[in-house]
């Protein structure tokens, strides 16, 4: 057991899978010898060489379009996509190629590739229009493709590895400023955590809070700092966006009869918007209070400006008011 | 498409009303502010404008039925959906049922003149309270008294439980038996929408305010006299009646003024001054009491008080009276003494100070000068709010109208 950043667990999954399983291998933009612009694959090159360290052009099309071919020849390749920004030339290749090789193959054939994609922005971040996005809601909308986004350092090992594992397409999203911000225990030995099941991270009473990603950290300190004025909210880890962990969401609205869902990507149309509907369809009768979303700002990008950019994240002073607002609803 | 039309918020403390008739018919063509129907509140009959021009579709209440404040009445065919202002007509005209944004307009126009739900108390329950209420087998009517914590007075389901932990611990599984039930033979008269708004607002009063009471004797000599020599010619230079009322409404406006702590309002954050001097006059209607207010009472000569005396009367008796009439009272005066009685302790008015009773004007042995004279003699009877001022006050208030009786002359 060591205590470990976020960015060192990620890395970790990836060389003890490489190291495990010699089909393993990874690609895409200088995650050969300079080892990923954030260093998540520092020294891979040099372990394992240029054959299953694959240095691209600068084409995420192809990245992903050479991924599922190599995957349909037995290996198991992992998709760096540099920033999530610039997967959407890769559009094509993951929603009607690799989600759908399971069904177009009536169940014979599955697409075993982890796409890692490093997402989201904010003040931190300072990644402006390019460099910022969060996508998870135009993905998570794809029958055929799992989407998941680790909070903790334990989480990012394990459910990575579980990607990796996967017969089927999992798209690994990571958020930038966790890389660096998160710290946790990780266990040496070799463990997953299975894709799908959500976790409490904060058992409360009052209301509950569902987030994920960078927005699981505010929506923690959002509940901390709300704690004292005698508001107990339960903060629930999605973790893993679909499949959908519909029961243990279920059962937190039906304890706490409040939910609000907190996520950085565009409001309109967000993952809150689904978690929301199903909230209202299967717990109408549990609810206490509005469905409540704190998201992003409907504007086309993160903005650059530390002011604006502060003003478009949802912080953890944004949602203690709004959790404010819902307990005394 | 069809946008329903809710009973609109008609006035402070107005909770529900009847439909007394409808001014159209299914079918109708009705203009935005168009009358549409007439309806009875608790106090005073209105024309209700339609807050929205169109095709009246539908009637979803008939007429004598009563209805909570934000209920739907009605539906209204929105057929040519408004465009923006000053734009072209012409695309909104070819295809109504398509134009999405322009559809909405009228909707929201419909919202705005029908009462914010979140108001309406008993009516907006979360899918949960109503869950809850039906599981604990808690009836409508309780629901209606339970006192909400949540949000613009909503019940919430901490209130729900505390309730049933009360009721429970007190093991009353049962409905309580209420105190007052009808024996075999006995008559049920229904409540008037009056009856129960008078019921209501007195309770509330008799709850809240913590009353107290002062009673002086005035001689009305000088006014008995003064108004004797003068009615006849009053009435024909006037063309009203010069009432005792209108001495009561010119006397209190000049103690009001030397005691602006009558004239105000309790509330938590202070006491409320009032700028205006607004004089409830409290009479009695077919219905039942109606308290219709002579607004800026203190702005108006003896005349003009017996003018609007004359009006509010004449209208109140006729069911005429307006909400405006009714509304903005800042001190009350009411006069059992036009019933006879001599002492009468009234209850105040909630969100006044006090309220003024003045007694039958009789004649009376009294002392004056060290022999017995016979005057004319009445009794003034202050209730008030003892949170805001005391005793005291009330004696001084009362005092000072004293004078202005008895020392009343002409021309005043």
């Amino acid at each position: 057991m060591a205590e470990m950043r976020y960015i060192d667990a990620i890395r970790l999954a990836m060389y003890e899978e490489m190291r495990r399983d010699e089909r393993v291998l990874v690609l895409g933009e200088d995650v050969g010898l300079k080892g990923g612009v954030f260093g998540c694959t520092d020294g891979f090159y040099a372990e394992f060489g240029e054959a299953r360290v694959l240095d691209t052009p600068l084409a995420e099309s192809s990245i992903v379009g050479a991924a599922i071919g190599m995957a349909a020849n037995g290996l198991i390749p992992i998709a760096e996509i540099q920033f999530s920004d610039f997967i959407h030339p890769a559009y094509n290749q993951i929603v009607s190629e690799a989600a759908r090789i399971r069904y177009r193959s009536n169940g014979t054939f599955g697409c075993p590739i982890t796409i890692r994609a490093p997402y989201g922005g904010g003040v931190e971040v300072h990644g402006g229009l390019y460099h910022s996005q969060s996508i998870e809601a135009t993905f998570a909308h794809i029958p055929g493709l799992k989407v998941v986004t680790p909070y903790t350092a334990y989480d990012a090992k394990g459910l990575l590895k579980a990607a990796i594992r996967d017969p089927d397409p999992v798209l690994f999203l990571e958020h930038k400023r966790l890389y660096r911000l998160v710290r946790g225990d990780v266990p040496d030995d070799d463990y997953v955590v299975p894709i799908g099941p959500a976790v409490v991270r904060r058992p409360g009473s009052t209301l509950s809070l569902f987030a994920y990603g960078m927005m699981l950290h505010e929506a923690l300190r959002a509940a901390e700092e709300v704690v004292t004025e005698g508001i107990d909210a339960e903060v629930v880890d999605l973790r893993t966006l679909r499949p959908l962990d519909v029961q243990t969401i279920l059962a937190s609205v039906r304890k706490t009869s409040k939910a609000m869902i907190v996520y950085e990507d565009n409001r309109f149309l967000g993952y809150g918007a689904e978690v929301a509907a199903l909230i209202a369809e299967e717990a109408f009768d549990a609810l206490d209070g509005p469905i409540l979303r704190v998201a992003g700002l409907d504007v086309p990008a993160v903005p650059y400006a530390d002011s604006l950019a502060a003003a478009f994240m949802p912080t953890s002073t944004k949602i203690a008011d709004a959790v404010r607002r819902l307990a005394a609803y | 498409m069809p946008v329903e039309i809710k009973l609109p918020q008609l006035g402070e403390s107005i909770h529900e009303g009847t439909i007394a008739r409808w001014l159209k018919k299914p079918g109708d063509s009705i203009e935005k502010y168009e009358p549409l129907a007439e309806i009875t509140t608790d106090k005073v009959n209105v024309e209700m404008p339609s807050p929205l021009g169109g095709v009246l579709v539908e009637l979803l209440a008939s007429e004598g039925e009563t209805r909570p404040v934000g209920a739907p009445i009605a539906l209204i065919d929105v057929a040519v959906p408004e465009g923006p202002a000053g734009s072209s007509e012409a695309p909104a005209a070819d295809q109504p049922a398509t134009t999405e944004p322009a559809a909405g307009r009228p909707v929201a126009a419909a919202d705005a003149g029908a009462a914010p739900p979140a108001a309406v108390r008993g009516v907006r329950l979360s899918p949960l309270v109503r869950r809850l209420a039906e599981e604990h087998r808690i009836p409508h009517h309780v629901l209606e008294t339970l006192r909400g914590s949540g949000a613009g007075g909503r019940i919430t389901k901490e209130d729900i439980l505390h309730y049933v932990a009360d009721r429970d611990r007190v093991g009353a599984h049962t409905e309580p038996t209420p105190l007052v039930a009808p024996r075999s033979g006995d008559d049920v008269v229904k409540l008037s929408p009056v009856r129960r708004a008078i019921a209501q607002r007195m309770a509330q009063s008799k709850r809240e305010i913590p009353h107290a009471y002062g009673v002086i004797e005035t001689d009305m000599r000088a006014v008995v006299t003064w108004r004797e020599a003068h009615k006849e010619a009053w009435r024909a230079r006037e063309g009203v009646p010069l009432t005792y009322t209108a001495f009561f409404v010119a006397a209190a406006c000049e103690a009001l003024r030397a005691y602006p702590i009558v004239n105000s309002s309790w509330s938590e954050d202070g006491v409320i001054m009032r700028r205006a001097v607004n004089i409830g006059i409290g009479i009695a209607a077919d219905e039942g009491l109606v308290v219709p207010v002579i607004h800026d009472a203190d702005r108006l000569s003896l005349a003009g008080v017996a003018r609007a005396l004359d009006d509010l009367t004449g209208r109140a008796r006729a069911g005429r009276l307006v909400l405006a009439d009714i509304q903005g009272g800042t001190f009350t005066i009411t006069n059992p003494g036009v019933f006879g009685s001599i002492w009468s302790m009234p209850i105040v008015v909630p969100g006044q100070a006090a309220i003024l009773a003045t007694d039958a004007i009789v004649k009376r042995a009294v002392v004056r000068d060290d022999a017995i004279a016979i005057r004319p003699m009445m009794h003034l009877g202050l209730s008030f709010d003892h949170r805001i001022f005391d005793g005291a006050t009330a004696v001084q208030f009362l005092n000072h109208l004293k004078g202005w009786f008895e020392g009343f002359r002409d021309g005043r």
